[in-house]
């Protein structure tokens, strides 16, 4: 979920660190993978090549070198490494699969090593954005495809056969001309042999032979182990010697610590020191905030500790942060004129002439990501060399900033990357990894920060606040024919300098300047607003408030010309066409617009869809309704149906959802519809509970009993999910953020047509209850 | 000395007898499987089974269960293959999976109490963990396949 338009931007501000690596590429040696490992040669080669996605724009690009990814030991196992994050996407699967499907290898011979943070050997690991899918497909197809042409040209060499005679074919290469088969194992060697081919003369696999893409068969290769406890997240990890620490973090966003007394914390048993944590000036990325750390023989004893602390901060200028008031300061700036970020038309006028005009406020409060794991870290600092076991969703990221943080060369700090127990973005910010490593350097010994749950609610990097206006001009045949949106947020930028008053181009793409509606006169507007906390992406970033926004209004607006809700929606989509909006620096996720236009074809496509399969329009009992909602996020197209029910004291119920995806080429179909299964849940959650509110500066809520998360007895009942088939070209898209957008507005038009309230300020909590 | 039996095997304690069974688990007894999520007992994540009992590691003290037979993840079943275990593989419940072994601890005493409890009862039953990834439909249809025999 990180995708500033240039990340190396606000990845590092040196570009020294940069400049740095290059360098040392060249004394690069020792791979991911050891033992007896033959076709991993310590050679590294960097082959250029066009892609049609982003991927090569990444900071660090793609590398497409099957040495690096793939060993094939002398019994014909396979090793493939895992370089992005697990984060419960199946990631850690669908990547290797994709290898092993183009190089003729069996999956059940097939072991997943997971990479450790090193760029510069394995190409872009910032695990976010819905990008994994989207920028490997065709790397990992052109690696397996590579090991296959090795494994091919060892055999013919060893036949005295052109290699043309010959096929990898399920862990063997055969020659059927006169039957004779190798096994992947015996041919290691030679194949190590090999030169690795030029990526432009690969042949990759015709897709109509594929065994696993596409096919949803392969369960994701952590399955046992999660389901025996064996599967290993950030904090199980133990070093000998470890302690466990937690620490005391300044109440409010920028404060500074006065005074401490230890004394108390030092008597409970098990505590063993009490030590103070280095913080940076706010803003700063993500590093630490500082505080004070207990440490002791076991986290039960240090948070024991740490409740002992006597402790007096100083909360500095953010001290006065007040959600109440700001939500109003949000509001009136909407009203206003703002930055113009999109102008077609002259949507002042056409709304002056316009014979109705519907207004919608609609709010959304911070979120936090309250991901299962809490962070937590590992860090053993020796000297000028560290060693980090962290749950990350950028481990090239964290060893920029572990490097930086303690002074020495990024080649001396290893990042290992554990399983991560949830992430949506909050683990993209390595804030965790960084007290590790401070504590473990000024200790002498290896330590694991725990973060508690309040520490993780007080202390996230949260979800944006934001109030979107949009006001529609209606013709006197209901038609709309002018739409002005402002959007007023503080920006994600704000955690990285300070005094960004405005949203960057890559939150403004995120469903504002995007707006696919064909209508003649535009205007999207972006008043300033400044960050009083730290603000950071959440899974779908500024998607969230915008499809609320846009999604709400296209029911206001059906309401208000009493038509279907479906029918206006298609209205307003309009004829089928590449929308290309009048946008300076349009940011479109990264992706050039040729092979990732805005396809209002495809946008009706899935609205369809689901209203075909959803059965849009059935008939419901009393007190319930059906929503719709359509979105694009992350190049992907989703459109969701939701039926609530609403009983006389206002309780909600969730009977049914559906939701059609079109996210292009896939490989995990059966992965995907998990995650669009999750994201009905945690756009419910935020729909129904997800606010987290300030006072003097501090954040309100503390744990899962006063920001809470949906609970099974109030999931929906099902869950339904239509995957579009792609076309033959249609390039892979987004999955793992794109289902949570459309919820929110779905379940809130469902909720009017139910009850005839029309609900724009988020979450619901009591609202229906009035 | 505070004795207790964990999967099985006696182990003891001579420090604070205050000390949250989860963290005894996981940082003494290095039984990992066992996960924090909230400390508060709002999760789920730290569910283990007490003689037969699902109870939450988090605010149960290791004073509270001395003398008393401990089951965790870890020892659910020799190979993994308890029927809810096999139905969770079997439904492919897990997303990042971290919720998942409390979700399992608390099915598995689930169906000692209640062997075919009914739509309603798994969600009431369950409703106590959070899956944040959101799996409970799958969760709900994968402790229905464990109750009718895998
Ligand atoms: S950690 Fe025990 S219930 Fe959450
Ligand atoms: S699978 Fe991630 S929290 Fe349940």
């Amino acid at each position: 979920m990180n995708f500033i338009d240039n990340p190396e931007k606000l990845r590092g501000f040196e570009k020294n660190v940069r400049v740095e690596k290059v360098s040392r590429r060249s004394i690069l040696k020792g791979l991911g993978i050891t033992g007896g490992f033959v076709l991993a040669a310590p050679v590294m080669s960097r082959q250029a090549f066009a892609y049609e996605t982003g991927a090569d724009k990444m900071p660090h690009g793609v590398v497409v070198d099957p040495r690096v990814f793939v060993a094939v030991a002398p019994d014909g196992t396979v090793t493939i490494l895992a370089h992005r994050a697990e984060m419960g996407t199946g990631v850690r699967t669908s990547l290797p699969l994709i290898v092993a499907e183009e190089m003729e290898a069996d999956w059940s011979r097939v072991k997943v090593q997971q990479a450790h943070g090193d760029e510069v050997k394995f190409g872009n690991q910032d695990t976010d954005g819905s990008r994994s899918t989207r920028h490997y497909l065709i790397p990992m197809r052109q690696i397996g495809a590579s090991a296959r042409t090795m494994l091919e040209q060892a055999a013919a060499k060893r036949w005295g056969v052109p290699a043309t005679e010959v096929k990898a074919v399920n862990h063997e290469v055969v020659h059927s001309a006169t039957s004779r088969k190798l096994g992947f194992g015996e041919l290691a060697a030679d194949a190590a042999k090999e030169s690795v081919p030029s990526i432009e003369g690969l042949k990759l696999k015709d897709p109509k032979d594929f065994r696993y893409l596409g096919k949803g068969q392969i369960s994701i290769v952590d399955l046992h182990d999660i389901t025996t406890g064996k599967a290993r997240y950030g904090a199980d990890v133990r070093l000998p010697g470890m302690k466990y620490a937690v620490i005391a973090r300044p109440p409010v966003t920028g404060g500074k610590l006065v005074s401490f007394d230890p004394d108390a914390a030092l008597k409970v048993p098990g505590v063993e020191k009490v030590m103070q944590v280095r913080g940076w000036p706010w803003p700063s990325k993500f590093q630490p905030l500082g505080g004070v750390a207990v440490i002791a023989r076991n986290t039960g004893a240090a948070i024991k500790g740490r409740d002992a602390l006597k402790l007096t901060w100083d909360d500095g200028a953010n001290g006065k942060y007040d959600s109440v008031a700001y939500r109003k300061e949000l509001e009136e700036a909407s009203r206003k004129p703002g930055l113009v970020v999109r102008q077609e038309g002259d949507a002042d006028a056409a709304l002056k002439g316009a014979d109705k005009i519907v207004v919608g406020e609609y709010y959304l409060p911070h979120l936090a990501h309250v991901s299962m794991e809490p962070p937590v870290a590992v860090a053993d600092v020796k000297g000028d060399k560290a060693e980090i076991w962290a749950p990350v969703q950028s481990p090239g990221g964290t060893r920029e900033d572990v490097a930086k943080t303690l002074g020495i060369p990024e080649g001396n700090v290893t990042v290992n990357v554990t399983l991560l127990g949830g992430g949506f973005g909050r683990k993209s910010k390595c804030d965790f990894a960084l007290e590790a490593a401070l504590l473990s350097k000024e200790l002498g010994a290896p330590v694991k920060v725990q973060w508690t749950r309040e520490d993780d609610v007080r202390h996230d990097f949260l979800h944006t606040v934001s109030v979107e206006r949009i006001e529609a001009g209606l013709d006197k045949s209901g038609k709309v024919i002018a739409w002005r949106h402002r959007s007023v947020a503080p920006s994600i930028a704000s955690t990285f300098a300070a005094g960004a008053k405005h949203e960057a181009p890559f939150e403004l793409g995120m469903g504002l300047v995007d707006m696919p509606f064909e209508i003649a006169n535009i205007s999207c507007e972006n008043p300033e607003a400044a960050a009083f906390t730290r603000i950071g992406w959440f899974r779908s970033v500024s998607n969230i408030p915008r499809a609320f926004a846009v999604q709400s209004m296209v029911g206001e607006i059906a309401h208000a010309t009493g038509r279907d809700q479906k029918e206006t929606l298609l209205a307003l989509i309009g004829t089928p066409r590449i929308v290309k909006p009048a946008v300076k620096d349009m940011w479109n996720y990264g992706e050039p617009f040729d092979s990732y236009p805005i396809d209002t074809a495809r946008l009706r496509k899935v609205v369809e869809l689901v209203a075909e399969k959803g059965e849009w329009g059935r008939q419901v009992p009393k007190g319930h309704g059906l929503g719709i909602a359509v979105h694009r996020s992350f190049v992907s197209y989703i459109a969701t149906i939701v039926e609530v029910a609403v009983d006389d004291k206002g309780k909600l119920t969730v009977p049914r959802v559906d939701t059609a995806i079109d996210c292009g080429t896939y490989v995990n179909p059966e992965r995907i519809a998990s995650q669009i299964e999750g994201a009905a849940i945690m756009g419910l959650s935020l729909a129904k509970y997800g606010e987290i509110t300030f006072k003097d500066g501090k954040v309100q809520q503390k744990n899962f009993d006063d920001f809470q998360v949906l609970r099974m007895d109030e999931s929906p009942l099902v869950t339904n999910v239509y995957i579009v088939p792609p076309g033959p070209d249609t390039p892979p898209s987004g999955a793992g953020e794109p289902g949570v957008p459309p919820f929110a507005p779905a379940l809130m038009n469902a909720i009017f047509a139910a009850t005839g309230k029309r609900i724009r300020n988020l979450p619901l909590g009591k609202q229906l209850e009035a | 000395m505070i004795k207790v039996k964990i999967n099985g095997q006696e182990q003891s304690w001579d420090g604070d007898p205050d000390l949250p069974l989860l963290w005894f688990l996981r940082d003494e007894a290095g039984l990992t499987g066992t996960k924090f999520g909230c400390g508060q007992a709002l999760c789920g994540a730290c569910t283990v089974i007490v003689d037969k009992e699902a109870v939450r590691a988090c605010i149960t003290s290791i004073n509270d269960v001395a003398g008393r037979e401990i089951t965790t993840i870890e020892g659910l079943h020799p190979n993994g293959d308890h029927p809810v275990q096999k139905a969770w593989r079997q439904v492919n419940v897990p997303q990042c999976g971290f919720c998942q072994a409390g979700q399992i601890m608390q099915a598995a005493a689930l169906l000692m109490d209640n062997p075919k409890p009914s739509h309603d009862q798994i969600r009431e039953a369950m409703s106590g963990n959070i899956c944040r990834c959101g799996c409970y439909q799958r969760i709900e249809n994968a402790v229905h396949l464990a109750s009718t025999g895998v």
